[in-house]
């Protein structure tokens, strides 16, 4: 067998069906295989759509997507691809070719050192110097991303590699002396844990994207019936609990929603769930939850305690942590009932003085009065993909989710550019849902070239882009920060998003008005055919925000809420000091 | 509690191509600084011992050794206690001596220090000399004075006492 077919039949040995890539000199060998090969390939129009294609297949189906690139400049293309699936601990796989061994160190043509370049990125990366070690690498490829804390790896794989010939095995065993995740928590640390939760009068539940990875979006409603407590998450937890439901609190953080970043302020305990308390969720650290004992639930031990100090850590998957911890809390819990009654009372009440307002007539139109009438026209289980920037916050904060794995979004690394891209790959993992994209003028425009992708392979997927001719979230900042000195976010009247999409044989049209946004994208939908929507927007909307450096309390800018007259809201000062009997 | 401490980290990982890059890549990238480093091979087939020695407070190094841990071709990792490790260094000394007075000087030294002469030419002598960093450091002081050439030295290596692991 030759390496490249070993690639190949790797591969479908491991359930892949559909690869996204881009073939180069010292592919040919691969892609010469893939010609007569029943393994789908979408060629795109750019390496980055191929890793953020990949990224949004698994991130929407729980699959290992599947990305390739040329040595190079196709690789260091799915660079920004691949380091937005690291951060945000999304499993795929990047094979990126290689000049021949021969020629590696000799500054060949189009060789890069796609090693040391993904290093730092992937959960762990493999360069095959002979064929026979190919089988191998990619089984262990595919454990290491899908297994402990999710995660990319990549493959450099020169060109006389693929074509070596080599006898295949069929019972080959992989060996990977060095790692061994922890999957059981701590049955000690659940006893602790589950103690303190019953003892608790003020519990919150923050969810992280963990909470999605490992699939537990069912224990942690069960865990926040059980005791009663109110639920928050970041924004890649956002799915991970129903958002209409009574206690979802919404997400925390930078932009997160005022009830959240104040009751999270108050709580006595805080229950964190799969989430590496990054920056733009805890606001400054020192202030984070000052009144509260921290349980930290994680399947990555290295994330206790590294930037939140914590009081009970408990290392294991989700799923697995909280179904034990659910056990030992109801067996605790038949002697002792307790109640947070008082507790999820004032947030009821709080909760209803600051509902976010949506609905606006203004033209140009509100980001909110969007949001909603995109809402309004797609069932729960369609899946959005978001850019980033303001279109981003507006969706995490306005945009009701109630499903895991339906809100996609580049999270840790903040990758604009990321949500058409990861649309096209959820539409292809799940072809069933309806696939929204909603982006901002200045993202798209990075990646808009893919059009001629989802036109070329009919990939369904449905562009909104929220178009207010500025780099928003840099402009907003610019605004409350920098004297509204706009340098530089202003990106002109170019281009004409309805010609351009019409420029590759997709659908466009034009949303101006309120009311409009909703009749256009239910019929977009009901086309089946590839759509970019237009969506004109007001510039000066400002989403209410933390600023950078201060505690999430700290909320400026106008939040508007839904009662015209709002009642106080029943926030109490917290005392800092952290005092628990 | 935010005590800076010498910490020796021990680790056995896979010894293969580019462990050494991602080793010392997670320290750079994590801002971790790291004094000195050895690598060899171990009892072990296909691994290596890497000793890691490097300045933080507690907080530093548990992320060190997790973040250690997290590398696939990292297979063990110990922080090292001081009291009960056996730490060694190796030190090559060239001094520059023509006289003869100076040559049994720098010989009754090295004696002192349990070193020996590796290498004489009709200008110099090289000393070669093992044991703790500090105990080199004083003949290193002793024999400044007659114009040290050259210093190679290897950085600490070391190992836990008795049955330990």
């Amino acid at each position: 067998m030759k390496g490249s077919e070993a690639i190949i039949k790797s591969l479908k040995d491991q359930g892949v069906d559909i690869v996204f890539g881009y073939p180069g000199g010292v592919l040919l060998p691969l892609y010469d295989v893939l010609y007569d090969s029943d393994l789908k390939h979408i060629l795109v129009r750019h390496e980055q759509c191929a890793a953020h294609a990949a990224d949004g297949y698994a991130r929407a189906s729980g699959k290992v997507g599947v990305c390739i690139g040329t040595s190079g400049p196709g690789a260091t293309n799915l660079v920004t691809g691949i380091a937005t699936a690291h951060m945000d601990s999304s499993p795929i796989l990047a094979i990126a070719g290689q000049v021949g061994t021969a020629l590696i160190g000799r500054d060949a043509f189009q060789e890069v050192d796609t090693l040391g370049l993904t290093m730092p990125i992937t959960k762990h990366n493999f360069q095959a110097m002979q064929a026979d070690e190919i089988p191998g690498m990619i089984k262990s490829a595919f454990y290491i991303a899908s297994t402990g804390r999710q995660g990319p790896v990549a493959i450099d794989l020169p060109k006389d590699v693929q074509e070596q010939e080599f006898e295949y095995k069929a019972d080959f065993q992989i060996d990977l002396p060095g790692y061994k995740p922890t999957r059981k928590g701590h049955p000690g640390q659940i006893k602790k844990a589950s103690n303190l939760i019953l003892k608790s009068k003020k519990p919150v539940i923050l969810a992280g994207g963990g909470v999605v990875l490992s699939e537990s979006s069912d224990e942690l409603l069960e865990l926040s019936k059980l005791i009663k407590a109110p639920v928050t998450t970041t924004l890649m937890g956002k799915g991970s609990f129903p958002e209409d439901d009574p206690l979802s609190l919404g997400m925390l953080g930078m932009h997160g929603r005022k009830v959240a970043n104040l009751v999270v302020d108050e709580c006595d305990c805080l229950i964190v769930i799969g989430c590496r308390f990054s920056d733009r969720t805890t606001g400054k650290v020192d202030e984070f939850a000052p009144n509260a004992k921290i349980i930290h639930i994680d399947v990555d031990p290295a994330e206790i305690g590294k930037n939140v100090d914590i009081d009970i850590p408990i290392v294991g998957d989700a799923k697995i942590v909280l179904t034990s911890l659910i056990k030992t809390i109801s067996k605790l819990k038949e002697g002792n009932p307790g109640s947070t009654k008082e507790w999820t009372d004032y947030i009821s009440d709080f909760k209803i003085n600051c509902i976010p307002r949506l609905s606006f007539d203004d033209v140009p139109l509100k980001p909110q009065q969007v949001i909603k009438e995109i809402r309004d026209s797609i069932d729960y289980d369609a899946i959005v993909t978001t850019d980033v920037g303001q279109n981003q916050m507006w969706m995490a904060h306005y945009f009701t989710s109630k499903i895991p794995r339906t809100f996609l979004s580049s999270g840790g690394l903040g990758t604009m550019g990321f949500g058409f891209p990861a649309a096209m790959g959820a539409k292809v993992a799940l072809p069933e849902n309806d696939v929204v994209a909603v982006c901002g003028d200045g993202g798209f425009l990075m990646v808009c070239q893919d059009l001629a992708t989802v036109r070329e392979y009919d990939i369904p997927v449905v562009v909104c882009v929220l178009n207010n001719r500025y780099l928003g979230m840099v402009a907003q900042w610019q605004k409350l920060f920098y004297d509204e000195r706009m340098s530089h976010t202003h990106l002109g009247e170019v281009p004409d998003f309805v010609k351009l999409a019409e420029a590759f044989g997709v659908r466009g049209e034009r949303v101006e008005k309120p009311g409009e946004m909703k009749e256009t994208l239910q019929s977009a939908l009901k086309s089946g055919e590839p759509t970019l929507i237009d969506v004109i927007i007001d510039p000066d909307e400002i989403l209410p925000m933390v600023p950078p450096g201060c505690g999430i309390t700290e909320i400026v800018g106008e939040y508007k809420v839904e009662r015209e007259v709002p009642g106080e809201i029943p926030y109490r000062a917290p005392h800092k000091e952290k005092e628990w009997e | 509690m935010d005590e800076q401490r010498t910490h020796v980290i021990s680790t056995l990982v896979l010894n293969k191509p580019g462990v050494l890059q991602r080793v010392a890549g997670l320290f750079t990238r994590r801002g971790f600084n790291i004094d000195n480093i050895t690598v060899g091979t171990s009892e072990q087939e296909n691994m290596a011992r890497m000793t890691i020695i490097s300045k933080g407070d507690e907080k530093v190094l548990e992320q060190i050794i997790k973040q250690l841990n997290k590398l696939i071709d990292v297979v063990k990792v110990r922080d090292l206690d001081p009291e009960n490790t056996v730490k060694r260094e190796l030190c090559l000394i060239k001094i520059h001596a023509i006289s003869e007075k100076k040559r049994s000087e720098v010989i009754q030294y090295a004696n002192i220090f349990r070193g020996r002469i590796i290498d004489v030419s009709p200008e110099t002598l090289t000393v070669e000399i093992t044991g703790s960093p500090g105990k080199i450091e004083a003949l290193i002081d002793l024999l400044r004075v007659f114009g040290i050439k050259q210093i190679a030295r290897t950085g600490p290596t070391a190992i836990s006492r008795g049955t330990l692991d």
